[in-house]
């Protein structure tokens, strides 16, 4: 039950990254690349008619992971605290100014949504790379410090960074030299996602240049992960060993690499949709084979005194998951069917809808 | 310690207080606003599409703000309340989960169709859309009641050797006796203050006399749906309710009605008075004798436990706080069923529209429906103290053993400046939309 916990907060926090994904990715692009103001209007449009339906599913992993999880969600969620709250404040600057710069007409209220907008998804995907690595690497439980825990073994508190910068200190902080390379390559894979949404949902006038762009992100990113896998087990020694006992869990960097390689051709691909289904296939992939390297451990120890954090000793009851697997399934369906209803409804570009607003 | 605890309540307060602000107004606005369209698909005058369409642009609005506060909301759970998510997850989780699943999903799946789609869907669809963002909006109340309910009325539990609650039984969740007269009564406060906000838009444009036409439409049908929405919330809901508290929470009925001192016979009811907590008394107090007894049990002379039968730490620890709240809630509901009667009063009489100073006080009225909800979250939230989760964990043990006061001191001020600009901006645009009113003169 557990697993099957697991494995369904997974889906909905994947689906989150590719869904929200590509408004985050094209505010990226929105930030360094529109210039005119009618490139700038079609790509807010284009991020701003989805986000809040695309957001819904960060409130459903939160809510799911408080019912199945409820001591790392406190754990995790207390121990993240400074940054954590620096999220939800950039997640309020890029719903505002996604939503409020059509409402007056000048020039310099535009502007000021936009960076508000551009600049809050930017420092969004690093963040939530930040996060993802802290997860992989591991955090101090427990608080120890010269061999004693501080607090009860589950919890922790990390300062923003430790002064060495490094994730093999004793005290790692949130940002260090390894998080930050986790961060920008989730930065550059959402730019890469963004640009494909672009040039799915639009006629902007840069088009054409983003198929260069994501060619060039994408030898970035190449590069940054080859980086980061050699530097991952140092970092974490035990990191691989899933792959090795269970060698079925390799088709997750399959899926990735399947995207990473896929977006070489970027620029030979028929439909435009081919693009974005290969930017998908790498979200997808980077964030199962992160879980999947841990499982069944979601939050490691870098001390050897307190236990990791495992699905098993942070899950509530036996009965309150299997209930819950009861009301999740129909709500499955239900969210299905508005997803289809919704598509279907907005499909094609929306520069050439009219929606009569 | 105790500081920490102090900016923990003092951030959850204020954020949650914002953020209410907000949902009022979506549940009881998407209500009025399918009215309007149901009128408009059976009478077809322009007038009522006009109105669905107006209040869709303030829903707009307004629902993004409720949107970006409501995150904060949720997390805060995690973030200053760890102790108490962790003992309690594996149960309000289930309600939290739930409203995501089932609430927030339809709402915001169909405000787009709503909002976007009118030429796209045809006006029954159109209309179906705005039903499901209602029942979305509706659905969200009852699942966080629900999820309030187990807090102020814990059931369906277990609690198990390391302290942890567990989820016995899960239907007992929603078949709490705390839960339907809560969320009732939640739900025609939040029609009040929506119909209260049609009314006042209504009375400015007939009084500015541009837009007159559209400006009598929304009066009548403010003043309608707000002088019968103003009647349920105090009878039967609000009612309902307070007996709830005297059953289930005798201590904070004590301290919210003010009563220091038990009597021997039925008890009074104070309509004045100011709780004088060195001398445990309330100074120059006006009350009726036994009427409290009865409202509350049907018996003249039937006694009801004053504070003076509580230990200290079972009492709640703002006392002042607790009673104020309640009566300005209850004072506000009756002034506004006065006020409501008169307006339907003068509708019948058709001699609403000349009726200046009701306009101008009903034009005026819009805050106040606010500060009853408020209020009346305030009467739950610091009746439930000492308590997280009545009588079972008490609010100490459920911070986050981790997050120092400065910590939190910093991100209080934070969500204070950031809501600043966020109120200013609402006010704004809302200003801005309703200056251009139903139908622009230049578009
Ligand atoms: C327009 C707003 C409004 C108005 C006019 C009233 N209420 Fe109310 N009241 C609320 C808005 C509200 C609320 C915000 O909706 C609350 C907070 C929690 C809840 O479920 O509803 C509430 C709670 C609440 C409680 C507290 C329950 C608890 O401790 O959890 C009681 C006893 C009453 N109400 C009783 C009344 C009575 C007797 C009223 C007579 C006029 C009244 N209310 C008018
Ligand atoms: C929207 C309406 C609500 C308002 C205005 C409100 C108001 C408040 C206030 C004023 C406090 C501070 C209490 C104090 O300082 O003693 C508080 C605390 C709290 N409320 Fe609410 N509340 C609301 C809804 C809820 C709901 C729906 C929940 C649960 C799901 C909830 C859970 C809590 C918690 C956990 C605390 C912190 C602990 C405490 O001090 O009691 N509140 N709320
Ligand atoms: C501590 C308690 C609360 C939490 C954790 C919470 C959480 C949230 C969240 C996460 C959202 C955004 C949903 C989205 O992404 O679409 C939201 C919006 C909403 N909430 Fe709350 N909320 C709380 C209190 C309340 C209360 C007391 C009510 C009503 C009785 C309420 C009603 C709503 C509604 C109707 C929305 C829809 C958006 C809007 O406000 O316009 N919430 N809430």
């Amino acid at each position: 039950m557990e697993t099957f916990w697991f494995i369904a907060i997974a889906i909905v926090l994947a689906v989150f990254f590719v869904l929200d994904g590509y408004d985050f990715g094209a505010g990226i692009i929105h930030l360094f690349l529109a210039k005119t103001e009618s490139d700038k209007e079609v790509i807010a449009k284009s991020a701003g008619l989805f986000w809040d339906s695309n957001e819904v599913w960060l409130v459903a992993a939160g809510g799911m992971l408080f019912m199945a999880f409820p001591t790392f969600y406190a754990s995790v969620f207390s121990g993240f605290y400074l940054p954590l709250i620096i999220v939800l404040w950039l997640i309020i600057f890029r719903a505002i100014g996604l939503e409020f710069r059509g409402q007056f007409n000048f020039q310099m209220w535009k502007d000021i949504w936009d960076k508000s907008f551009g600049v809050s998804s930017l420092l969004l995907a690093l963040f939530f790379g930040i996060a993802l690595g802290n997860i992989v690497r591991g955090v101090n439980l427990g608080g120890v410090e010269n061999g004693v825990s501080i607090y009860e073994g589950h919890y922790f508190f990390l300062p923003l960074w430790d002064s060495s910068f490094s994730p093999l200190s004793e005290t790692p902080g949130i940002i260090d030299w390894f998080t930050i390379i986790i961060g920008l390559i989730s930065v550059v894979t959402l730019a890469i996602h963004g640009a494909n949404w672009i040039i799915l949902k639009t006629n902007s006038s840069i088009n054409d240049n983003l198929k260069n762009v994501i060619f060039k992100l994408n030898i970035a990113l190449a590069a940054l992960t080859l980086f980061s896998l050699v530097v991952w087990k140092t970092v974490n020694p035990n990191s691989l060993d899933n792959f090795a006992h269970k060698p079925y869990l390799l088709i997750f960097p399959i899926i990735y690499l399947t995207g990473l390689v896929g977006l070489f051709f970027i620029k030979k691909l028929k439909k435009d949709i081919h693009g974005f289904a290969l930017s998908t296939l790498l979200i997808l992939g980077g964030i199962t084979s992160s879980l999947a390297s841990l499982f069944p451990v979601i939050l490691p120890s870098v001390n050897s005194i307190n236990e990791p954090l495992t699905i098993y000793n942070t899950a509530s009851s036996e009965y309150g998951l299997s209930v819950a697997l009861t009301w999740g399934i129909l709500g499955f369906i239900l969210i299905f069917i508005y997803m289809i209803v919704q598509k279907r409804l907005m499909a094609g570009k929306i520069d050439k809808m009219d929606y009569g607003h | 310690m105790e500081d920490m605890i102090f900016y923990d309540r003092l951030q959850f307060a204020f954020t949650i207080t914002f953020h209410y602000i907000f949902p009022q107004l979506t549940m009881g606005l998407s209500l009025l606003i399918v009215y309007f369209k149901w009128k408009y698909l059976r009478n077809k005058i322009e007038k009522y599409n006009d109105a669905a369409k107006f209040f869709m642009k303030i829903f707009a609005i307004n629902f993004t703000m409720g949107v970006v506060t409501g995150i904060p909301m949720e997390f805060q759970f995690g973030t200053n309340w760890a102790k108490f998510s962790e003992l309690t997850g594996g149960i309000i989780g289930q309600t939290l989960a739930m409203e995501g699943m089932f609430s927030f999903f339809l709402e915001s799946s169909f405000l787009a169709l709503f909002i976007f789609g009118e030429k796209l869907m045809g006006q029954k669809l159109h209309l179906l859309t705005g039903f499901l963002v209602f029942l979305g909006s509706w659905a969200s109340g009852w699942f966080i009641l629900a999820t309030n309910a187990w807090m102020q009325h814990p059931v369906g539990y277990e609690i198990l050797d390391n302290g942890k609650f567990v989820l016995e039984n899960f239907s007992a969740l929603f078949g709490n006796p705390w839960l339907l007269p809560a969320f009732l009564h939640n739900q025609l406060a939040s029609v009040v203050t929506s119909s209260f906000v049609v009314a006042s838009i209504g009375a400015f444009y007939v009084l500015r006399e541009k837009q007159i036409e559209h400006g009598k439409l929304f009066l009548k049908t403010g003043v309608i749906f707000g002088l019968v929405s103003s009647v349920l919330v105090a009878f039967p809901t609000g009612d309902w309710n307070a007996k709830n508290v005297a059953q289930y929470q005798p201590a904070a009925f004590a301290a919210m009605e003010g009563i220091f001192e038990t009597e021997n016979a039925g008890a009074e009811i104070v309509l004045i008075g100011q709780p004088n907590m060195v001398e445990k008394k309330l100074d120059n107090k006006i009350a009726v004798p036994n009427i409290l007894s009865f409202l509350t049990y049907q018996e003249w002379h039937k006694q009801i436990p004053g504070m003076d039968k509580f230990k200290k730490e079972d009492l709640p620890d703002n006392i002042p706080a607790l009673y104020y709240s309640y009566h300005i809630m209850v004072g506000l509901g009756t002034v506004f069923m006065g006020i409501m009667a008169l307006a339907v009063f003068f509708l019948w009489r058709k001699k609403l529209y000349k009726a200046k100073g009701l306009l101008w006080t009903i034009m005026f009225l819009v805050p106040f429906p606010y500060i009853a909800n408020l209020t009346g979250w305030y009467v739950a939230e610091l009746g439930r103290q000492p308590y997280l989760v009545y009588g079972l964990l008490r609010t100490v043990d459920g911070i986050s053993p981790t997050v120092s006061s400065g910590n939190t001191l910093f991100t209080l001020l934070g969500f204070v400046a950031l809501y600043m600009l966020l109120g200013l901006l609402f006010l704004i645009l809302v200003g801005k939309t309703i200056n251009q009113g139903p139908k622009p003169q230049t578009h």
